[in-house]
């Protein structure tokens, strides 16, 4: 038996775990359900890919889901606006684990046309974990498409021991921002946003950058 | 009868449901003709065609039409150095979002020079109107047709700069065919009636 | 054609001497503090009873409110009254309000309230519409400034060229947050409230047949899948019976208004693609429309033809996808959504190929169209016609007759029309309960005098006839396609002379409207003589249907209200703007 392969004592084990996790990996690419989400125009074409013509039932995702619990990705279709978004990021909180974000189109993604509103979040990704970015004002069902297949792909290759759902500690939510003073608050900002105001003669408001941020 | 509406109905879909099979695909073609072939998507995605309207994506692509429009590009026609663009601007004025940053090139002497030494657009506010490439006098930018580009760093790859931008005239040529030629025949016009006009002048002279 | 303003003047002159401040244009100012007695006088001697358009503008030193009134009785129908009035008070802005008169005033006052601080004195709920309760200051007055504000009008000197930046900042590098927010002197972080966007979630107990019983409140949306978007609606029942029900609105907010403003008269075609995104073609025909009329200019007759294809052949789209979805609401899942969706893609198809994108057309210019069609494109538009002719036949079959529909939907949200004109219901919705009036008849723009088309009604304008409503228009534009589709000139010119970048529209204000698929689209426009709008309105139907959405919904059950709320059609995008 001169040709057996020899396997290192560390790597032992681990051949049959990577076999699982693929075979896992398959298995869970196929099963995505996505949330029946929409937010604005993109969500028209986010449709569009569910009907007739480009189907995504063809990979096992033509079970939209209206309820957060029971999907594992949630389609970011749209403007996210300052009134929306603690919203979505609760609706972000209550899917249960694993779960996968598809920022599409450019609105979702840092604001796209409508960016310089005053209502307009810039992005998305600035509250939750975007996994892909689908471009496109609107993106064609097929950019879609394509996105869903980038998700599938990551999924492939996510490894059991590595993914965090499989850990002890609870995975932190999402912070929720507040609405309903004069403009959106980001609980991470909160304690910038006391000292700001506190100091005298401060920019509370917008203003501009301080030097080492430019 | 209480019912027969129904059923009606019932029978669209019914109908429906039948023509997948006997339209789409006939029994002894589901054997011999591959499942991708393009000849299905013909037939499917024609005005008058039936049964199952599918793509088969992503091993079948609808093509799309020659004046489909996704983010902007920039041309050039020897090398990347040197575009057609002469930084005028006007793409960046007419931009209804206001999503391309231009910065004109300095000649060794500090002189502005008719050449851009930095395009950026912003793929993430751009709204994919095609007005750069609608009114832009010197047909430098124009809309590239790729529209399948997920991508997972939005800072890298939604963030366009000259490299990502710049494309050879003859890729233009391809996705718009018959806007090049067009284009292509009023230059040569413009220089047939230059040459002529030289030509006039020096048979005076 | 036009009103006779002289006539106007002087009988509300004679009414109310002194009524009738100033005449500037084709609009009346009037005074101020008796408006309510003259608007009263106006509905009910003068026959305007249609009031459809309320908005505002901010000069300098005043604020103006601007009233668009219109009349349905059979003689008067056409071009209505404009008429606004003054206010010089920036700081203590009042107005006294016309809900009690047209209640169709109520969103939009609100909306008002909300845009520029104007109050108006006896509204019943003078409440934030599009914002948030606590946001501060009034964003369309001039002084406003959000957070990425750059310069008052495009283009931006900052793009080109580029003397002190080095390398483009983008609008987080510009700012402190690094994030679209701003935060006034003084706020402080720890004292605030979730202020009274939320309505109060229980009210007082009622006796009903001898016991105490609670109305519960239940919130359906922003996240539901029935309501078309991001809508929210407080519905308070008793058992299953609504007995109130409170639209709120604003979660898809985009401040087109504001960027409206600051764009060019040309840029602002795109971003009306965006209002409502299952026609965008006829968002821009409004446009174009009410520019044009700035103008003074004349389309080329191929030009107007194509616009009329493209825009009767959105109709028909529109039309089915919200049968689909309806259907969707009243539980047949999926199968007509997806034979509409199948519909669509065809008509997608000749849009993509005639303007270059799928759903974001871009395809009207001020002055004509985007690209001229070849005659395959023709060809291919009279297939897609006649397979669109057949396809409503299908739907008929497929869902006119079901009985399951029918006891769903028969006697469910039906009003008469006098009470829809009185919330200013347009469109679909509105003829579906008798009154004939489409303004494609009653005040033509484009060529559509020239096609023979009738206008459909219907008796009761419940669900049903809602239904019946909308398969019947989309038969008459199949009738109006075929004949723009026969009569197209094969050759000449698509657009009016140079189609220039940044055209530039004479002083002056006018508010104009079109027959979208949903009922009346307005655009509001002042110009200063420049490049950019000065003022830029959209007169959303959408929102303004809603308005009616309470009183069609109470006493029915709770899954009707869903069904009601599908069947007036709305989008959020053109909602909320």
């Amino acid at each position: 038996m001169s040709d057996e392969i020899t396997v290192p004592d560390e790597l032992k084990g681990n051949v049959f775990i990577t076999k699982l996790s693929e075979l896992y990996g398959w298995g869970r690419k196929y099963s995505l359900w996505p949330m029946f989400f929409g937010l604005a125009c993109c969500a028209i074409e986010f449709m569009a890919a569910a009907a007739a013509r480009f189907d995504t039932g063809r990979w096992g995702m033509d079970l939209a889901r209206a309820s957060p619990r029971q999907a594992d990705l949630i389609v970011i279709s749209g403007t996210v606006t300052k009134k929306m978004v603690p919203k979505i990021v609760t609706l972000y909180n209550q899917m249960a684990e694993p779960k996968y974000v598809i920022s599409m189109g450019a609105c979702a993604t840092g604001g796209g046309p409508f960016k310089e509103g005053y209502n307009v979040v810039s992005g998305i990704d600035q509250f939750l974990p975007v996994d892909v970015y689908v471009p496109g004002c609107p993106p064609t069902p097929e950019g879609l498409i394509a996105g869903y297949m980038a998700v599938h792909e990551k999924i492939q290759n996510e490894r059991i021991n590595d993914v965090p759902w499989y850990e002890k500690d609870p995975i932190p939510k999402a912070p929720v921002p507040l609405l309903g003073g004069p403009d959106l608050i980001d609980p991470r900002h909160m304690d910038e946003i006391r000292a700001r105001v506190r100091a005298p003669q401060s920019a509370a408001v917008g203003g501009e950058p301080e030097k080492e941020d430019a | 009868m209480f019912g027969f509406g129904l059923i009606k109905g019932l029978s669209v879909t019914m109908r429906h449901f039948i023509e997948s099979f006997v339209y789409d695909r006939k029994p002894w073609e589901w054997f011999t003709v591959d499942r991708y072939d393009n000849k299905w998507l013909e037939r499917h995605q024609a005005v008058d065609g039936k049964g199952i309207f599918t793509i088969q994506y992503p091993e079948q692509k609808r093509k799309v039409p020659e004046r489909f429009r996704f983010l902007p590009m920039l041309v050039y026609e020897e090398t990347p150095e040197e575009p057609r663009c002469t930084a005028c601007g006007i793409c960046a004025r007419v931009c209804p979002p206001q999503c391309i940053y231009i910065e004109r090139a300095t000649d060794d002497r500090g002189r502005p020079k008719a050449q851009p030494s930095g395009f950026w657009i912003d793929a993430v506010i751009c709204m994919s109107c095609g007005y750069c490439a609608e009114y832009c006098p010197f047909d430098a930018i124009k809309m590239n047709q790729e529209h399948e580009t997920p991508t997972t760093d939005r800072d890298r790859d939604m963030f366009l700069d000259m490299d990502h931008l710049l494309v050879p005239i003859q890729y233009y040529a391809k996705l718009h065919p018959s806007d090049y030629e067009a284009e292509e025949a009023a230059r040569r016009a413009k220089e047939e009636a230059k040459r002529r006009a030289a030509e006039k002048r020096a048979e005076k002279d | 054609m036009a009103i006779d303003l002289g006539a106007v003047e002087a009988q509300l002159s004679t009414a109310f001497p002194g009524a009738v401040v100033e005449r500037e244009g084709d609009w009346l100012v009037l005074d101020r503090d008796r408006l309510p007695s003259i608007a009263t006088y106006l509905r009910d001697e003068m026959g305007f009873d249609f009031l459809t358009h309320v908005s505002a503008s901010d000069y300098a030193d005043h604020l103006d409110v601007v009233y668009n009134v219109y009349s349905t009785r059979p003689e008067l129908q056409g071009p209505g009254l404009s008429f606004k009035v003054r206010v010089p008070d920036r700081v203590d802005a009042r107005v006294p309000t016309v809900t009690t008169i047209w209640k169709s005033a109520n969103f939009q006052e609100r909306e008002v309230w909300d845009m520029f601080g104007i109050h108006f004195d006896g509204h019943p709920d003078l409440r934030r519409i599009l914002l948030w309760e606590g946001f501060e200051g009034h964003p369309l007055r001039k002084d406003w400034h959000e957070p990425y504000y750059e310069e008052d009008n495009k283009p931006f000197g900052s793009r080109w060229p580029y003397p002190e930046n080095p390398r483009p900042r983008s609008a987080e590098q510009r700012v402190h947050w690094r994030a679209n927010v701003q935060y006034p002197q003084g706020f402080d972080p720890e004292d605030w409230d979730l202020g009274a966007d939320y309505p109060p979630l229980f009210a007082p107990k009622v006796e009903i047949n001898g016991i105490d019983t609670e109305p519960v409140y239940l919130n359906v949306g922003p996240h539901h899948p029935s309501t078309h978007g991001v809508f929210r609606m407080v519905v308070g029942l008793q058992g299953e019976t609504v007995t109130n029900l409170t639209p709120v609105v604003g979660h898809l907010h985009r401040n087109h208004e504001k960027i409206g403003e600051r764009n060019l008269w040309n840029g602002n075609i795109p971003y009306t693609d965006r209002l409502d995104y299952i026609s965008p073609m006829y968002n821009e025909f409004a446009y174009v429309v009410a520019v044009e009329r700035m103008l003074g200019k004349e389309v080329p007759e191929r030009a107007e033809y194509l616009r009329v294809i493209m825009g009767e052949l959105a109709r028909v789209v529109n039309h089915l996808l919200t049968i689909g979805f309806q259907f969707n609401e009243l539980g047949a899942m999926m199968t007509p959504m997806i034979y509409a969706f199948t519909e669509r893609e065809h008509v997608l198809d000749l849009f993509e190929e005639a303007s270059g994108a799928r759903m974001m057309h871009n395809y009207y210019r001020i002055g004509g169209v985007y690209g001229d069609v070849s005659d395959e494109w023709l060809a291919r538009c009279r297939k897609v016609v006649s397979r669109l002719d057949r396809k409503i036949d299908e739907f008929e079959t497929l869902l006119t007759d079901n009985e399951i529909f029918i006891s769903r939907s028969r006697g469910v949200g039906a009003m008469s029309w006098q009470e829809m004109v009185n919330y200013g219901v347009t469109g679909p919705v509105l003829r579906s309960a008798g009154l004939s009036y489409d303004i494609r008849r009653v005040e033509p723009y484009s060529i559509y005098e020239s096609f023979d088309f009738e206008v459909p009604t219907y008796e009761t304008g419940d669900v049903y006839d809602r239904y019946r409503q909308r398969i019947a228009e989309a038969r008459q534009s199949i009738k109006i396609l075929k004949q723009a589709l026969n009569r197209i000139p094969a050759t000449g010119a698509i657009m009016d002379g140079k189609n220039a970048w940044n055209v530039k529209v004479p002083d002056g204000e006018l508010y104009s409207r079109v027959e979208h698929p949903k009922g009346e689209l307005g655009f509001y426009l002042v110009s200063d003589g420049g490049t950019n709008p000065y003022r830029y309105h959209v007169r959303s139907e959408c929102l303004i249907n809603l308005a009616a959405l309470e009183a069609m919904s109470v006493g029915h059950l709770l899954a009707d209200a869903i069904v009601i709320l599908g069947s007036i059609d709305i989008t959020l995008g053109e909602v909320d703007r």
